[in-house]
C-alpha cells in the first residue's frame, strides 16, 4: 500500500536534487583546473526528462545518449565518483580517462555510450532493438538527444526502420530549446518537433519537463508499448539554464528570457510540490540536499585524488586485448634505425 | 597589417573576400550570429548580413551539400564544418559530388566551393573531437587541400583558396587559433600550391604542415644546439603538393623526415614518404622516417591526448637518431 511519503514525487526528487547537485560540481572541478578540458554540457533544467524516463525504465534496458548525458546516467544508477573520475580524464574513470564527459558508458548499467556526435547515438537504438527482438528478450532501448539532433537525417532513417520493424525502442528529444546559440525556431519552420513522429508511423508526444511526474507517466506508458513493439516518440520541452558549454555566457539570449526559462525548474516545483501537498516538510528536504549535497563534495575530491592513466595505457583497447596493441612510433623508430631508446 | 592573431586572419580573409566578390557567401552551423565555434566568423553577419552569413541547421551533409549546389550554380560558398570529425557525414557530398562533378560532366562545370574546418588535439576534446583526416581528403581526387601553420597563411592561403577553380577543403588546426605573429596582408609567403621553406641547413630535411611546423621548429631549435642543422619545409597546400621543393632540399641534405599530426598507417606522412622515396631514391643515406599521429583515437587525458600525436621532443629524438 502506498503511503504518502512514498509517492512517486517523492521518490524521483532527490535523484533529481543529485543530477542537480552533481552538474553544479562539475562546474567546480573545472574551475579547480581538474577537469579534462573545457567541453562540459551541463544537464542543469533537465533533470525531470532524465529521471521521469529514467525511473520508467527497468534493469536490462539499454539506452545512448547525447553530449549532455550526465543527469540520464546519473538517473540510470551511475556511481557519481566514477563519473567525475572520468570527466577529469583519470584511470578511475568510467572509461579509463579516455572518453570524458562526452563520451562515458558503462555496459553494466546499459549505457551504450555518449555521443559527441549530434545524433550519432540515435542508430545504435535501433541495432538494439533488433538484437532485444532476435533474444527474445523483453528490454527496450531508448535513445536521448538534444533538440539539434532533429536537422540530422540519421533520426529520421532511424525512426522509420523502429516503426517499420516494429522494435522495442523509444526516442526522447530533450528540446531545451537551444542548439548551441540556436534557438530551435531558427532551427526548424515547424518546431512542433513530435510531429515528426507521426508520418513514421510512430507514437509521438511531448511534455512539460518542468513535471517531473508528468514526465514519468507518459515516458512509462510509451516504454510500456515499446516493450510491445510499438516503438514511440517522446519529446520533453525544457531550458537550457546555462551556457551550451563551460565557457559559453550565451550572449545571444536575452536576460527575460533567460530568466523566465529557469522559472520552469524541475526541481524546485518538484520541492515545492511537496511541502504544498504536505508529504515532506521543508526541513526534511533541506536534509535530504544537504546529504546529497556532502555526497557530491566527496565526488570532486574523489575525482582530484584520482590516478592520472598510466602512459602505456594509450595502447590499450584499440582492438580486443587477446590481440597485439598496435606498433608505438618510438618503437618503430628503434627498431628502423637500430638502437633503442 | 600588424600583428594579428591566426583566428583574426582567418576572419580577415573572409571579410575581405566577401567585400571583393559579392558571391561570396558563408554557410554552416553557429557562423552568424554565434559569430563561429572558434570565433573566427564573428561579427561578419553584422558587416553582410543573414543572406551571405548563413547560420544552419544541425545537417552536415546538407551543408555541404547546398554549397555544391551553390557552387554550381554561381555562387563562391564557403561552408564550415566545426569539427574535421564530422566530415565522414559529408563524405559523401565531398567525396562522390564536389570533387566528381567537374570529371562526371565531361568538364562542364566545376565546384568552386571551399569547405573550411578545423582539426587537430590541444583542448581535451576527446576521441570525436580531436582527429587529423586530411588523409581523408587527400585521398580523394579531385578534392584541394590546404592546411594553414602560420598568421600570414592564415590570411594569404584563405585568400588563394578562394581564387581556385575547383573545391578546396581548407583545414586549420585548434590549437593556433589564438597563435599571433605578424600579418603582410599584401605579401604571401609563397604563392599557391607552393611549399615555404622558412629554416635551412644541411643535414636533414623535415616535411611538415598546420601545427606540428611550430614543434618541428622547436625541435630544430634544440637540434641546432646539438650541431645538427634541420631545414624545414611548410608545405601550406597537401594538394597541389610542392614536390619540387622538397625534391631540391631532399637531394642537397640526403636525410629526411616527414611529420604529420594525422595517424600514421596509410596517412599523409605515409604518402609523402612514398613520394620523396620514389622521387630521391639515389640521394638518400636513410629511409625516410615518418613521425606522425599514433595508429590509436586520442584520448580525453590531457597525458595520454599530447603523447597520441608528435611532439618536439619525439621529432629532435628521431632527427638525431637518424644522424647519429
Ligand atoms: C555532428 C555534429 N555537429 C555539430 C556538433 C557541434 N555541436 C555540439 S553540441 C551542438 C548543439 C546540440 O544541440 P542539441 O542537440 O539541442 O543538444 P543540447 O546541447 O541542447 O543539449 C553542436 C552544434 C557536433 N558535436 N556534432
Ligand atoms: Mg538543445
Amino acid at each position: 500500500m502506498e503511503t504518502q511519503t512514498n509517492s512517486r514525487l517523492a521518490e524521483l526528487y532527490p535523484m533529481m536534487r543529485r543530477i542537480r547537485t552533481f552538474e553544479e560540481r562539475v562546474g567546480e572541478l573545472f574551475v579547480r583546473g581538474q577537469s579534462a578540458g573545457s567541453m562540459l554540457h551541463l544537464s542543469i533544467g533537465e533533470e525531470a526528462a532524465a529521471v521521469g524516463v529514467g525511473a520508467a525504465m527497468r534493469d536490462g534496458d539499454t539506452f545512448t545518449t547525447h553530449h549532455r548525458g550526465h543527469g540520464v546516467f546519473l538517473a540510470r544508477g551511475a556511481d557519481p565518483r566514477l563519473m567525475m573520475a572520468e570527466i577529469a580524464g583519470k584511470e578511475t574513470g568510467y572509461c579509463s580517462g579516455k572518453g570524458g564527459s562526452m563520451h562515458i558508458a558503462d555496459m553494466k548499467l546499459g549505457h551504450l555510450g555518449a555521443n559527441a556526435i549530434v545524433g550519432g547515438g540515435i542508430p545504435s537504438v535501433v541495432g538494439a532493438g533488433l538484437a532485444a527482438r532476435h533474444k527474445r528478450s523483453d528490454s527496450v532501448s531508448v535513445a536521448f538527444f538534444g533538440d539539434g539532433a532533429t536537422g540530422q537525417g540519421v533520426l529520421y532513417e532511424s525512426m522509420n526502420m523502429a516503426a517499420l520493424w516494429r522494435l522495442p525502442v523509444l526516442f526522447v528529444c530533450i528540446n531545451n530549446q537551444y542548439g548551441m546559440g540556436t534557438r530551435i525556431d531558427n532551427a526548424t519552420a515547424d518546431p512542433d518537433l513530435y510531429k515528426r513522429a507521426i508520418p513514421f508511423g510512430l507514437k509521438g508526444a511531448a511534455v512539460d519537463g518542468s513535471d517531473v511526474e508528468a514526465v514519468a507517466e507518459i515516458a512509462g506508458e510509451m516504454i510500456g508499448d515499446a516493450r510491445a513493439g510499438k516503438p514511440g516518440f517522446l519529446v520533453v520541452d525544457c531550458y537550457r539554464f546555462y551556457g551550451h558549454a563551460r565557457m559559453d555566457k550565451s550572449p545571444y539570449r536575452d536576460d527575460a528570457e533567460e530568466s523566465e526559462g529557469r522559472l520552469r525548474d524541475p526541481v524546485i516545483k518538484a520541492r515545492e510540490t511537496l511541502i504544498s501537498r504536505g508529504e515532506i516538510d521543508g526541513s526534511s528536504l533541506d536534509e535530504m540536499d544537504q546529504n546529497i549535497a556532502a555526497e557530491m563534495d566527496a565526488t570532486i575530491d574523489f575525482a582530484a585524488d584520482a590516478r592520472e592513466p598510466q602512459l602505456d595505457s594509450i595502447f590499450d583497447d584499440v582492438y580486443d586485448p587477446s590481440t597485439p596493441p598496435p606498433e608505438s612510433v618510438r618503437g618503430r623508430l628503434a627498431r628502423i634505425l637500430g638502437q633503442s631508446q | 597589417m600588424g600583428k594579428t592573431t591566426y583566428r583574426d586572419a582567418l576572419r580577415q580573409a573572409l571579410s575581405d573576400s566577401m567585400t571583393t566578390d559579392p558571391n561570396v557567401v558563408l554557410i554552416g552551423e553557429e557562423v552568424g550570429r554565434y559569430g563561429g565555434a572558434y570565433g573566427v566568423t564573428k561579427s561578419l553577419i553584422d558587416e553582410f548580413g543573414p543572406e551571405r552569413v548563413i547560420d544552419t541547421p544541425i545537417s552536415e551533409p546538407s551543408i555541404v551539400g547546398a554549397a555544391v549546389g551553390a557552387a554550381m550554380s554561381g555562387l563562391r560558398p564557403v561552408a564550415e564544418l566545426m569539427y574535421v570529425d564530422f566530415i565522414g557525414m559529408t563524405m559523401d557530398q565531398l567525396a562522390n559530388q564536389a570533387a566528381k562533378i567537374r570529371y562526371m560532366f565531361g568538364g562542364q562545370i566545376g565546384v568552386p566551393m571551399i569547405l573550411r574546418t578545423q582539426g587537430g588535439t590541444g583542448r581535451s576534446a576527446g576521441a570525436q573531437h580531436s582527429q587529423s583526416l586530411e588523409a581523408y581528403v587527400m585521398h580523394t581526387p579531385g578534392l584541394r587541400l590546404a592546411m594553414p601553420a602560420t598568421v600570414s597563411d592564415a590570411y594569404h592561403l584563405l585568400r588563394q583558396s578562394l581564387a581556385q577553380p575547383d573545391p578546396v577543403v581548407f583545414i586549420e588546426h585548434k590549437a593556433l587559433y589564438a597563435t599571433s605573429g605578424e600579418l603582410d596582408d599584401q605579401t604571401p609567403v609563397a604563392p599557391w600550391g607552393k611549399a615555404h621553406v622558412p629554416r635551412q641547413g644541411d643535414d636533414l630535411v623535415i616535411v611538415t604542415y598546420s601545427r606540428q611546423l611550430h614543434y618541428a621548429i622547436l625541435a630544430a631549435d634544440k637540434l641546432a644546439k646539438d650541431g645538427i642543422e634541420a631545414t624545414i619545409i611548410d608545405l601550406r597546400t597537401l594538394n597541389p603538393l610542392d614536390i619540387d621543393t622538397i625534391r631540391t632540399h631532399v637531394e642537397r641534405c640526403g636525410h629526411a623526415m616527414v611529420v604529420s599530426e594525422g595517424v600514421m598507417t596509410a596517412g599523409v606522412a605515409a604518402e609523402l614518404a612514398a613520394r620523396i622515396s620514389e622521387e630521391c631514391f639515389d640521394f638518400l643515406e636513410n629511409p625516410v622516417i615518418r613521425i606522425a599521429g599514433e595508429d590509436i583515437p586520442i584520448s580525453v587525458s590531457p597525458l595520454l591526448e599530447t603523447n597520441s600525436v608528435p611532439t618536439p621532443e619525439l621529432i629532435a629524438d628521431a632527427a638525431r637518431m637518424m644522424r647519429s
